[in-house]
């Protein structure tokens, strides 16, 4: 009791004023406080990335393919790095700062590291134990409440395989999809650390997963529990939204007027987030239908929902996507592993293109995110054999900026642009070839992967000790 | 007898008459390990292999197929697939891989459910998958049942060998439905092959009986060495285990399916002469028993002497056998990685066309264009492992397939998305 009445006061008023930045005499009571302003009524990052860029050299790499991310190809092309940043991109002429380290690229592709904007490493990592099992919340189909980043266990041997098999640089992880509300997602740089703290990807906003068809309906209609059906998903997620809406009434009226502060609730301030614009909908939706839905009741809520997810029938309403700008996030050619996924076609990626949408690739696998540029291959070679005419480099963008965007993160990583954090890959050929692999990593300058020296090799701590260690993966 | 018929009728089951075909000019890959050959000449007779490679002649009256710039291969084998028996996870309503409240395990024969006509045979052999072998799935006992060999050519008859093989799980799949552990399964699985070999020594009428009198007689083929037996198994010391039953039963024909560490014991698979299915590119320890996994598994099997087939087994990436091509291109990329081991190009076909085959004693008659073997050709657009290529024509048993599948019609379909005139319903 006296926790109850005293301790929550000051702990929200010590929040108040770290937050506010407003000096250091404590209120004499909450009805004095001066409104806190918008955003400022409590700590909206009480888990801040501690991640730091780990120490690289100048280099520049000379005479390669360079795809920027962005749809921009050079060929004989250069790539400078330094203060962990791209440096500087062209052409052969390029200067090259005095005492970087250069590294002779012929024959082989450069392009910023990839992004894969759907994982689940780390909340379903390997090995698949029960004890390890932390990526679905799934005793109540809206828990908006979850953080992703509470389950992410660091020493998932997967993060490596992304690395050196991948080239992967940077992932958002998202609670699965058995909820309705299935919690906040999280951006992690593709670094090991000792703390998921330690791998976040500092200042990327927080996304929250959504789902809509089967996973919400099977598994709480197998319980008896609503929803059942898909109206029934629909119903609770209105309703939910109902309450986030006055949720956010009283805390907008509290931080813009002052006065008593509303109570919190850990699921509600998600979804403000969400209303305020700050935290991103990715949202599992497979069918047209149901995507088409969806888009209806977030406009009746006044939210955007940023991307759909797996989103195999997206090519059926491209044109929807298009003009209700939210992104359609895809694997090449999954089809057919359920009802809502029959319809899936290797097109899905290339028709999205066409019409002007927003796409990209994403894994949902740890076994997929080794191979995201081999994917983009298969769906680029299945839309030009459709008659869909892309370029290789502008394909390059369904794993690069465009995830970049999709995560509120395009202005720091995504593509070769100059200031952009240096997530770069060498590869050891043509990258949409089935043949080559990446030879080195960099991220944010720091060479992180190099096929070349095994002393470059990440080994996480469950796989210390173990037959294997250290071997080629 | 009447079971030597019925097996004698599913050998002989392809088209009596097919044309004769000279594919000419093409890039052949014979599927036996060797290169490919520039410029060869495949010729197709009465639904077989009458010869690939370099200076064949074109029969007379044989209708000439132009293959220049093109690559010939035999059909992909899949070697660890549902087709036919599952038209997607998810749906129970589709689902005859297990059978959970059945009495029956060892004795379930899929090639009494195979379906031609679900849309996955269709879309599949779109990507050069011309055979399947089709697993049943472990449920009431580790023996999952007697699996088949299909072809997925657009008729009615699917079977290319029913009851090719007997499929049981050890290791970690096993342990649950052997019993509760490794050990609880191993000893079920020696009562049962004893049982097999000597049925009149069976208790079969006690209430405790874990297999039936049917599931012991359909093991009899297995202990005598006339049908393989698939075992299921990923690590090291669990090869080592069903290495060892050769020594009680020595017309055992083990192959194994997965054996991601089987790198560790490559010598021992290589002389016990016990083929290996693997799972291609299985490379985390997702599960205990895969903690050595590494892509380079399948290479150091192989130059270690064992025949090693790769398959979908163990892929958490959808059930799609078009990934095969995928997977071997993979094996080859990993030549140029430093301290991997891979498979050069001529092998990697082969870990998906003769390999499998070879793997159930079936490389006489599938999975290669050696001369004699079935008529399952696939011309592609370009080097059939490569991401961007894909088939232009296939034949199976000699016979040209249709090039479309659901997934091509509702390409077409919205290929523009947006309606016109009517609905789109009524575009097709």
């Amino acid at each position: 009791m006296v926790f109850n009445k005293l301790g929550y006061p000051i702990v929200l008023a010590l929040a108040l004023t770290a937050c506010a930045n407003s000096g250091t005499a404590a209120p004499k009571s909450a009805s004095d406080d001066p409104p806190p302003g918008k955003g400022k009524g409590f700590d909206h990052d009480p888990f801040p990335s501690t991640y730091r860029a780990y120490p690289g050299v100048p280099t520049a790499i000379i005479h390669a393919t360079v795809y920027d991310g962005e749809g921009g190809r050079i060929n004989d092309g250069t790539v400078v790095l330094s203060d962990g940043k791209v440096a500087a991109i062209g052409a052969a002429d390029l200067a090259i700062p005095q005492g970087a380290t250069v590294i002779d690229g012929t024959g082989k592709w450069v392009t910023p590291g990839v992004i894969d904007v759907h994982s689940h490493l780390g909340d379903y990592p390997s090995p698949q134990v029960k004890a390890l099992s932390d990526g679905n919340e799934a005793t109540a189909p809206v828990t908006a409440q979850v953080w992703a980043e509470h389950s992410v266990w660091p020493q998932d041997p997967g993060f490596s395989r992304a690395l050196a098999n991948g080239g992967v640089t940077t992932l958002q992880i998202l609670p699965g999809s058995a909820n309705l509300f299935g919690g906040r997602s999280v951006t992690l740089k593709n670094v090991y650390a000792r703390t998921v703290q330690g791998m976040k990807f500092p200042g990327a906003p927080y996304g929250l997963k959504m789902a809509c068809g089967e996973n919400p309906k099977r598994v709480y209609g197998g319980k008896n529990r609503e929803p059942s059906t898909r109206m029934g998903n629909v119903a609770v997620d209105r309703q939910t939204w109902m309450k986030a809406v006055e949720y956010k009434r009283k805390w907008d009226k509290y931080e813009s007027k002052g006065g008593e502060p509303p109570a919190r609730d850990v699921a509600m301030d998600t979804l403000m987030g969400v209303l305020d614009g700050e935290i991103l909908v990715h949202n599992h939706c497979y069918r047209a239908d149901e995507m088409a839905i969806v888009l209806d009741m977030a406009r009746e809520f006044g939210y955007k929902v940023t991307a759909f997810h797996h989103a195999v029938e997206a090519y059926k309403i491209a044109d929807l996507l298009r003009d209700r700008g939210t992104c359609a996030v895809v694997w090449a050619d999954w089809y057919g592993f359920k009802m809502e996924s029959y319809d899936g076609i290797p097109e899905n990626l290339a028709i999205l293109q066409k019409a002007g949408a927003c796409a990209m690739i994403h894994s949902d696998d740890q076994n997929g995110i080794q191979r995201l540029n081999q994917e983009v291959a298969k769906a680029l070679a299945s839309g030009r054999r459709a008659g869909i005419g892309i370029s290789d480099e502008q394909a390059w963008t369904w794993l690069a900026i465009n995830p970049a965007r999709a995560l509120g993160i395009a202005d720091r990583t995504g593509s070769l642009k100059p200031g952009k954090m240096g997530d770069v890959v060498l590869w050891n050929g043509n990258p949409l070839s089935v043949y080559t692999r990446p030879e080195k990593v960099w991220i944010d300058g720091a060479m992180l992967y190099d096929a070349d020296n095994p002393r470059l090799r990440p080994v996480s701590d469950f796989e210390l000790g173990q037959p294997g260690e250290g071997d080629v993966k | 007898m009447k079971r030597l018929l019925l097996a004698a009728a599913a050998l002989i089951a392809a088209p009596i008459y097919a044309e004769t075909i000279a594919i000419t000019g093409g890039t052949v890959a014979i599927g036996d390990g060797s290169q490919p050959i520039r410029g060869g000449t495949v010729v197709v007779a009465n639904g077989r292999i009458v010869a690939a490679g370099a200076g064949v002649a074109v029969p007379a009256g044989a209708r000439v197929i132009d293959a220049s710039g093109k690559w010939v291969s035999p059909g992909i084998v899949a070697g660890v697939s549902t087709l036919g028996l599952m038209e997607g996870y998810g749906m129970d309503e589709v689902n005859d891989t297990a059978a959970s409240k059945s009495p029956f395990s060892a004795a379930i024969d899929v090639s009494t459910a195979i379906n031609p006509d679900g849309q996955r045979i269709a879309t599949e052999r779109s990507s050069g998958i011309t055979r399947a072998f089709v697993f049943p799935a472990a449920a009431n006992t580790m023996f999952a049942g007697q699996g088949a060999v299909i072809d997925l050519g657009a008729d009615g008859d699917p079977l290319t060998r029913a009851r090719a093989f007997q499929y049981v799980e050890l290791g970690e799949d096993g342990a649950g439905p052997g019993g509760g552990s490794r050990p609880a399964a191993y000893v079920l699985l020696k009562t049962a092959l004893a049982a097999a070999a000597n049925p009149a020594s069976a208790d079969f009428a006690h209430r405790d009986a874990l297999i039936t009198r049917q599931d012991a007689e359909a093991l009899g083929p297995v202990v005598r060495g006339t049908m393989p037996l698939l075992v299921h198994v990923e690590r090291a010391s669990d090869i080592r285990s069903v290495l060892a039953l050769k020594a009680r039963w020595p017309a055992l024909r083990l192959v194994l399916v997965g054996a991601t560490e089987g790198w560790m014991v490559a010598r021992d698979i290589a002389a016990a002469g016990v083929p290996v299915i693997a799972a291609a590119l299985v490379d985390l320890p997702e599960k205990f028993e895969t903690m050595a996994a590494t892509q380079s598994n399948v290479g150091r099997m192989a130059r270690a002497g064992v025949t090693v087939a790769i398959s979908n087994a163990d892929i958490s990436e959808g059930p799609y056998e078009s990934y095969l091509t995928q997977y071997a291109g993979n094996l080859v990329a990993l030549t140029r990685v430093p301290g991997a081991q891979g498979l050069d190009w001529g092998a990697a076909m082969a870990s998906i066309t003769s390999k499998p085959a070879a793997a159930i004693g079936m490389d006489g008659e599938i999975g290669s264009l050696r001369p004699g073997r079935r008529g399952d050709v696939v011309i592609w657009d370009g080097d059939p492992l490569e991401l961007a290529s894909a088939p232009t024509a296939i034949f199976v048993d000699g016979v040209a397939q249709p090039m479309t599948s659901r997934q091509t019609r509702l390409r077409d379909r919205y290929l523009d998305p947006v309606e016109k005139n009517l609905p789109k319903a009524y575009e097709r």
